[in-house]
């Protein structure tokens, strides 16, 4: 680890006009400053900024500030009742003693798990942009199908955006000036391109302030992680999936997928295609292929076409068998 | 007094049978349990010594080649940085199991990506740490270095080749045969105390306190390693977090801390983290098996071919010894069986527990369920019927053997008869259910060990050997052995282990630890009992000891009133005799297994697991329970998620850490039923007992696939059994 100074925020302002590394639960930051992957001078701690409160907006939804750890914020009343789909989601990632300390702005920033981006030895476009991606023919299995670059095929590893992705959920953020921007999650993380250093659309000095949940959707609401143990690891794919079916159709279908790609994966077509029509294994399937008509693995990883593939068809199949909801 | 015994004949006593405190067998808790949860263990890296040093290794980032540091004087010149240290003395890896030598001392020849090559030691471990993932180095690397070891010309180990009969012949001639080729992928140890030495010397006198599993020879390895004197080195490891195997031989960390804490005149502590555990303890090798089964038209076998390819690094001796338990669980005239090693540069290879039957036997009876199915013959009768009279290759007789009792015990309390009998047929919801079994059999070994035995003026007794306790219970049934004999409540007796200034025991390895060190105190209180007699004047068969009482004849008197003040020592030796190959000894089980497979996601879930076992006479029902539950949990991991990935350009470990090498988690591992069965050998020790550590994971991830192949119709030969080798056939594909 880099030797580094410690600041305490007292202020958003202190956060973001240091334009230092924020550090929040600490959980995935600090690992990789242990193994040098991240190297900040300056560190500021925003645990006692006033950040940590779930409030109902005007519109009718939940407002939950970057601090509200993944526990509480799984544990919520409201959520468990109204987003169901998030609150599964959380707990269906990392493990009670980490969600304990994980907060919602952490978690949305947490950085992949390719396994070259974590060894210091391994050329990484990602940790030392211009190095190279080693993982492109090394072992690939975790990393992405869909919107992959020549630069990087690594995924977002996280669970919580994905669900927060399908329930059209907004990130707010503060700059340095005190300026503050809207950013739906689904842009807020961003696909590699040629800069793979960037994963998400924050600049230095930017502090998340919360995440607003529209009003609910009502619907059924599933979460559905397939990874390669019962619990604790990351998600080989993962289906966040907010689903109303009305007089024997799909009336209102939220999607939004984890594992595939470098950031939350939505694709409006196929929430589209299935809209008003009536649920059916041949539908399921051409809203699997549609959705995955370009997907491209890289070797190790070319089973996650079809285990996607066959997990929205789970996914679908369990949400019409709910029956109607509306 | 030293009371000796070579174990040349079998026990013709079964002298623990005939004693009266009633302890040996009894489900009793550690006594280092308590420690252990509230802290007051103290670990290798918990020593405080005044004015320590913290060393940090540096790893080779090439795979075969000449290193040399290139910016040397930058990081002496970091902060807190006291030295930067390569010497010829370094461990290329750690010794084998039981080497008592040095292992290969390569300097800054790296053969492998990941080897320690360099120690730098400053004042803080955070300093330390950061000088050295400042380091450079410059080295040069070879090119065309093999790394996979399907693609290089093996070497045959010859000592492991069998070739008797006709395999082909056997195979023409078969009404039902099986010809199939295996992989198991490579395991880590994965401990959870990951190794750490802390060195420190007085004059010429080193004292080394570390996690290790096997003292005396630990001892020796270092000493050699560093070229001084056994009896100038002491190692101390009361508490080990975790062994497996990884801590069997003396490991980098040890060395360098030894030879910076020389060269400083201070203690130094070297920690190894969790990704150098990894990239330098030795591993399991992955394995390739062709197995060849050949049977008549009732399923008994006329041949066995089991042909086994493991790797290991230039140099390294050991080899995975795949096929142990096939030379002789089942029977079947001609036989071929053999062991090549292919050569590579990956992290050297070596013991982790149960080398051998944990990758071994899980595809010996999967090969069997295919023989199953292929003759139409229940997979339990078509076990029994194969069970030889005598060792099929080496003629001579089994000692006691279980292995009938443990699959029809099993069988019964699995209810395997209401088992599914159409693969793939049985479905619930989304999950596909199966049902599937497997043999357990593990080599019984007894290895040297001595222990001393003191019964106190005061009537309490204290047990001495340099055995460690790696988790496993040492300190209970040591204790436990040590007050059946001298007739002592449990809580009269104290255990003391680790240290190499204790009498020699067997460390703790190959199952032998239990009986083998147990033995040596069962010895050791012989003589004491012998001292009592004497001052009863009695003969020692009339001798009864119970509750701190002597009573011979008519005479009864507390032992403190016997002792007038003095303490009685005696000391046990015992050492594996003629019995050892007069007789084949090993320790059997089965297990039964339940999953469900999800159709669509291919993911396996374990829901029930039933083992037996039958491992001798059981010195404490909890801890030899918890060594199968733990064995079997092992035996998931292996069907279900534990793969080291090598990376193809440089052979390093991609997946170095816990998150990414998938160990079962309690959500994996469902209730487990453990049966230990109720068994004397009289060929294994005088105690009657034989190992149990490894033998509740040799065939347990051969259960599970079995299980796997029944609820889906699928044989996936090639373990772990991950979803992405199911989906492509699941139905729907
Ligand atoms: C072993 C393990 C398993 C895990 N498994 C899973 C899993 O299965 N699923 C899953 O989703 N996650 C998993 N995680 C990841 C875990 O969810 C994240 O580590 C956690 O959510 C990060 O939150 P934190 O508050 O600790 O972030 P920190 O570590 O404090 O910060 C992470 C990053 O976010 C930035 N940051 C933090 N707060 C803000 C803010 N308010 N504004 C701007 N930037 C900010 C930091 O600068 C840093 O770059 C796992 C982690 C571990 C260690
Ligand atoms: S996939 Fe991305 S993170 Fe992984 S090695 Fe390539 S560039 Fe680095």
């Amino acid at each position: 680890m880099k030797p580094f100074d410690y600041r305490r925020a007292e202020s958003p302002s202190d956060a973001t006009d240091a334009g230092a590394r924020i550090i929040a639960g600490g959980t995935n930051l600090l690992d990789l400053m242990k193994l040098e992957i991240e190297r900040p001078d300056t560190l500021i701690d925003i645990n006692r900024l006033d950040l940590k409160a779930i409030e109902e907006t005007e519109e009718g939804g939940l407002r939950i500030g970057a601090l509200v750890t993944n526990s509480d914020c799984a544990a919520d009343p409201r959520i468990r009742r109204d987003y169901g789909v998030l609150a599964r989601a959380i707990l269906a990632g990392a493990s009670g003693q980490l969600r304990n300390k994980a907060t919602t702005g952490g978690n949305l920033c947490q950085r992949t798990r390719c396994g070259y981006f974590y060894d210091t030895a391994m050329p990484c476009n990602k940790r030392d942009p211009g190095s190279g991606c080693q993982a492109k023919d090394g072992f690939n299995r975790i990393h992405a199908v869909l919107g992959a670059s020549e630069a990087c095929i690594a995924t977002y590893p996280g669970d919580m955006a994905v669900a927060m992705t399908a329930l059209d959920a907004t990130v707010e953020i503060e700059s340095k000036g005190g300026e503050t921007r809207i950013v739906p999650v689904a842009d807020f993380h961003r696909l590699p391109g040629d800069t793979p250093e960037r994963d998400n659309v924050l600049d230095p000095g930017d502090l998340i302030t919360a995440v607003t949940l529209p009003p609910p959707p009502g619907g059924v609401h599933l979460y559905r992680k397939v990874r390669d143990r019962a619990s604790y690891a990351f998600a080989l794919v993962s289906v966040a999936a907010v689903v109303t079916i009305a007089d024997g159709r799909f009336e209102r279908v939220a999607l939004a997928f984890g594992g595939l790609a470098h950031k939350p994966w939505r694709d409006p077509r196929v929430e589209e295609l299935l809209t008003g029509e009536e649920p059916g294994p041949a539908l399921f399937d051409e809203a699997a292929e549609m959705l995955l008509a370009d997907a491209e693995g890289h070797g190790h990883n070319d089973f996650k076409i079809p285990l996607a593939w066959r997990t929205l068809r789970a996914v679908l199949t369990e949400a019409s068998e709910r029956g109607d909801t509306a | 007094m030293t009371n000796s015994l070579t174990m040349d004949t079998p026990a013709e006593r079964r002298r623990l049978d005939e004693m009266h405190q009633g302890l040996v067998g009894e489900p009793l808790d550690r006594p280092d349990g308590p420690l252990k949860v509230s802290g007051r263990a103290t670990y290798a890296h918990e020593w405080n010594l005044e004015d320590t040093a913290y060393g940090v290794l540096v790893r080779a980032t090439i795979a075969k080649g000449k290193a040399a540091i290139a910016n040397r004087a930058e990081i002496e010149a970091m902060d807190g940085v006291l030295t930067v240290l390569t010497d010829n003395r370094f461990l290329r890896n750690p010794a084998q199991g039981t080497a008592g030598e040095a292992p290969v001392q390569s300097g800054l020849d790296v053969e492998y990506f990941g080897q320690p090559v360099a120690l730098v030691v400053a004042e803080t471990f955070e300093q330390a740490r950061h000088a050295a993932q400042a380091v450079i180095f410059d080295g040069e690397a070879e090119a065309d270095v093999p790394f996979d070891p399907e693609a290089v010309d093996p070497e045959e180990q010859e000592d492991e080749t069998v070739d008797q009969g006709d395999l082909d012949a056997a195979m023409r001639e078969a009404a039902h045969s099986i010809d199939a080729v295996y992989r198991t992928a490579g395991h880590a140890a994965a401990a959870m105390e990951p190794h750490c030495s802390i060195a420190s010397w007085d004059g010429d006198e080193l004292t080394l306190r570390g996690s290790y599993q096997m003292l005396k020879y630990n001892v020796a390895e270092l000493a050699d390693a560093l070229g001084i004197d056994e009896d100038k080195v002491r190692i101390l490891s009361p508490f080990v977090g975790g062994g497996f195997g990884s801590k069997l031989g003396i490991s980098p960390e040890a060395v360098s801390a030894a030879i910076a804490a020389k060269a400083l005149g201070r203690p130094v502590v070297v920690n190894m983290a969790r990704q150098q555990v990894f990239d330098a303890i030795l591993r399991r090798s992955e394995t390739r098996q062709h197995v060849r089964l050949a049977a008549d038209e009732d399923g008994r076998l006329t041949g066995i071919g089991h042909e086994a390819l493991v790797s290991n690094a230039p140099g390294e001796e050991f080899a995975e010894p795949v096929t142990q338990s096939t030379h002789f669980l089942y029977a079947g005239e001609s036989r071929k069986l053999g062991l090549s090693i292919a050569r590579i540069h990956r992290t050297p290879a070596g013991s982790v527990r149960a080398p051998g039957e944990a990758v071994g036997m899980p595809v010996l009876e999967c090969a069997m369920d295919e023989l199953a199915e292929a003759a139409a013959i229940d997979p339990v009768e078509l076990r029994k019927r194969n069970i030889p009279e005598r060792h099929p290759e080496e003629d001579i007789p089994f000692s006691s053997r279980k292995y009938v009792e443990a699959l029809d015990e099993g069988a019964r309390r699995f209810g395997w008869d209401k088992r599914n009998r159409h693969p793939g047929g049985l479905v619930e919801g989304e999950w596909l259910i199966g049902h599937g079994m497997a043999g357990a059999s593990r080599v019984n070994m007894l290895n040297a060990a001595e222990a001393r035995v003191t019964l106190s003026a005061d009537g309490h007794a204290t047990v001495e050997t340099d055995m460690t306790d790696i988790g496993t219970g040492t300190y209970a049934i040591l204790s436990q052995v040590a007050g059946e004999m001298l007739g002592l409540p449990i809580d009269k007796v104290e255990t003391k282990l680790g240290d190499s200034s204790f009498p020699k025991g067997p460390g703790s390895g190959g199952s032998w630890g239990a009986s083998s060190s147990g033995s040596a105190v069962f010895l050791a209180c012989e003589e004491i009992r012998k001292a009592i007699c004497e001052r009863l004047d009695c003969e020692e068969s009339d001798l009864t000891l119970k509750d701190g009482t002597a009573t011979a004849g008519n005479r009864s008197l507390p032992l403190a009133d016997l002792l007038g003040g003095d303490d009685l020592v005696g000391e046990g030796k015992i050492e594996p005799g003629k019995t050892g190959e007069e007789c084949a000894q090993a320790t059997y089980g089965a297990y039964f297994c339940e999953v469900a497979v999800n159709r669509y996601t291919g993911e396996t879930r374990v829901r029930r697991m039933t083992g037996v076992f039958g491992a001798g006479r059981i010195l404490n029902r909890k801890t030899a329970t918890s060594q199968c539950l733990g064995g079997i949990t092992w035996g998931i991991g292996m069907a279900l998620t534990e793969e080291l990935v090598h990376d193809p350009r440089d052979g390093h470990i991609v997946n170095r850490d816990l998150a990414e090498y998938h160990v079962p988690v309690n959500l994996d591992v469902p209730q487990i039923d453990i049966v230990l069965l109720d068994e004397r050998d009289d060929a294994a020790s005088p105690i009657q007992a034989k190992g149990i550590g490894e033998l509740g994971l040799c065939g347990a991830a051969g259960a599970v696939a079995n299980a796997i192949y029944n609820a889906t119709g699928i044989r996936v030969r090639n373990f772990p059994i991950t979803l992405d080798k199911l989906i492509g056939e699941l139905p729907g594909s």
